[in-house]
């Protein structure tokens, strides 16, 4: 399990246990957290739940892959430690991971 | 074949006789000589058990003798999501045939970034992309309902009028009008090369190939003079002066000007008007929704995904295998086409429960395939739904009792654009 908090753009904050191998993506959207809509379902395919991830996070969360990088370079708002939620998955080693959800998933 | 006919009787019971002919051919005919390119099939409305079949029976499926060639329909909404961001093995490349079904013509190539692989594509969508940010849209909603409201203030009432030239054409030429700034009076011009630029020659009525490309050079001219008359001003929001001004577009050759003009003609053009003018239709169509919408007006972003869906105003999108791949059990071999048809995977139980409920409270409603997954999902997408939001959030305010369909629509001879080309419509006085 990971304890994820989600921030939303309005400083709002949710924090959710995540089951070990789910996607911050899935977990968001099962919950109910704003901010984040996974069109794609998943298939870093769209870009719609793009994440910042917290400077102390960025490195257990882990590489990316070719596609969430192409997909990241046409998403708004891209910063270093910009991520799609969708290919973040729970797990011990991001437990307490901290994430800011942007304005708007353009 | 008696049992199968007593089968679908009941499944069926609801459809209508055209309907009903059609699912009994689409399952008599032997596979091999289905070809899904047959405008009778979309002008009809009777693609749907022909894709069924497909889907169960043969979800990747080779055409040998296809009407312009031979292809593959891929059906399923897996099999399409797998194709559309494996942009590294399935080329857009106009020079390969570009993204319909039917090549473009090799000697009058529209280079446009939708029909572009990496890393030009890349850099030309980037240069337009900004056009659609949450800044503009913001903006533009504002002058976006404004129009809406003035249209919707004129439309008669207690008479029979068309939908599709007073409200769904009306609308969406406004909006593009304004994001390319261009001469009001002329805006109708907007319509005008973007439906010639989709133009089946083959249709009788339509223009023949020289007749369009001469059409699409008039339309070059036009934006040239604008491109003229922008260029050594300051720049300005709109998508002329941007393409001007951005160092990724401003050395353009006047074809791939031309191209990204169609492209953004089109793109924002007939798919969002056959999508306002679908909804009317599914509405009126499902009752018991239209009432779930008026209960809970909250729902209305979600309806308007529901819309985008049901409707898949883009009914394939087509590629071309750059190698050797193995998908659903079959070999493509490198250099065929490969059609993606959306209006398929939109309607795949296997991923969207209940496909064909039209339902505007469904859950997962975003993750229709209407505007395409990966690098070339559609630009626009958020402008599109943003207009649909608008429009039905006015018909919400300003008809209760809904819009009354007052014929049969009718619908674009074409594979690729999936539309209406009049809706007879009354609102009750």
């Amino acid at each position: 399990m990971a304890k994820i908090t989600y921030i939303a753009a309005d400083g709002g904050a949710r924090t959710l246990d995540i089951a070990d191998g789910e996607s911050l993506m899935e977990a968001a959207l099962a919950n109910g957290v704003p901010g984040i809509d996974g069109d794609c379902g998943g298939n870093a395919a769209c870009a719609t739940c793009h994440v910042h991830v917290d400077a102390a996070w960025l490195t257990a969360a882990g590489a990316k892959s070719d596609m969430e990088a192409a997909m990241l370079d046409f998403a708004e708002g891209v910063t270093a430690d910009s991520r799609l939620a969708c290919q973040i998955f729970a797990s011990a080693a991001i437990d307490g991971m901290v994430v800011r959800t942007p304005v708007s998933q353009h | 074949m008696a049992t199968r006919a007593i089968d679908f009787a009941a499944l069926h019971a609801d459809e209508p006789p055209q309907l009903a002919a059609a699912r009994a051919a689409a399952y008599a005919m032997p596979l091999a000589e289905l070809d899904l390119l047959d405008t009778d099939l979309w002008v009809n409305d009777t693609h749907w058990p022909y894709f069924e079949r497909l889907r169960d029976e043969s979800p990747v499926h080779y055409h040998a003798n296809g009407r312009f060639g031979p292809y593959w329909s891929v059906t399923r909404y897996a099999d399409i999501m797998a194709v559309d961001t494996d942009h590294a093995r399935f080329s857009s490349d106009a020079h390969l045939g570009g993204i319909t079904a039917k090549d473009m013509d090799d000697d009058f190539i529209l280079p446009m970034f939708i029909a572009m692989d990496p890393p030009k594509h890349d850099v030309q969508r980037k240069a337009v992309s900004p056009i659609v940010s949450p800044g503009n849209l913001a903006n533009l909603e504002v002058l976006i309902r404004e129009r809406a409201q003035k249209i919707f203030d004129e439309l008669p009432v207690g008479e029979t009028f068309d939908w599709v030239q007073r409200v769904s054409i009306e609308l969406t030429t406004q909006m593009l009008a304004t994001l390319f700034d261009f001469p009001w009076e002329d805006r109708r011009l907007l319509t005008y090369w973007s439906d010639m630029a989709t133009a089946d020659e083959t249709v009788p009525g339509n223009p023949t190939k020289p007749e369009r490309e001469a059409i699409m050079l008039e339309c070059l001219m036009y934006f040239t003079k604008l491109w003229n008359e922008r260029v050594n001003a300051p720049p300005t929001g709109d998508l002329v002066s941007m393409l001007a001004h951005n160092p990724a577009t401003r050395d353009m050759v006047p074809m791939e000007y031309l191209g990204n003009l169609i492209l953004l003609i089109v793109g924002g053009n007939d798919t969002t008007r056959n999508s306002i003018t679908g909804g009317l239709t599914f509405m009126a169509a499902n009752p018991d929704e239209w009432a779930k919408l008026r209960a809970d007006p909250s729902l209305v972003e979600n309806a308007v995904s529901e819309i985008i869906r049901y409707q898949t105003p883009l009914a394939h999108m087509r590629r071309t295998a750059l190698v050797d791949v193995e998908l659903g059990g079959k070999q493509i071999r490198k250099g065929d086409r490969v059609v993606m048809w959306y209006v398929s995977g939109n309607r795949d139980e296997r991923a969207i429960a209940e496909p064909n409920r039209f339902m505007v409270d469904r859950a997962r409603a975003r993750q229709h395939l209407s505007f395409g997954f990966g690098i070339h999902r559609c630009v626009g997408n958020r402008l599109a739904e943003m207009q649909l939001k608008i429009v039905w959030q006015e018909i919400l305010r300003r008809y209760p009792r809904g819009i009354e369909i007052m014929g049969e629509p009718g619908r674009v001879p074409s594979a690729f654009v999936k539309g209406y080309t009049s809706l007879p419509v009354r609102i009750p006085a």
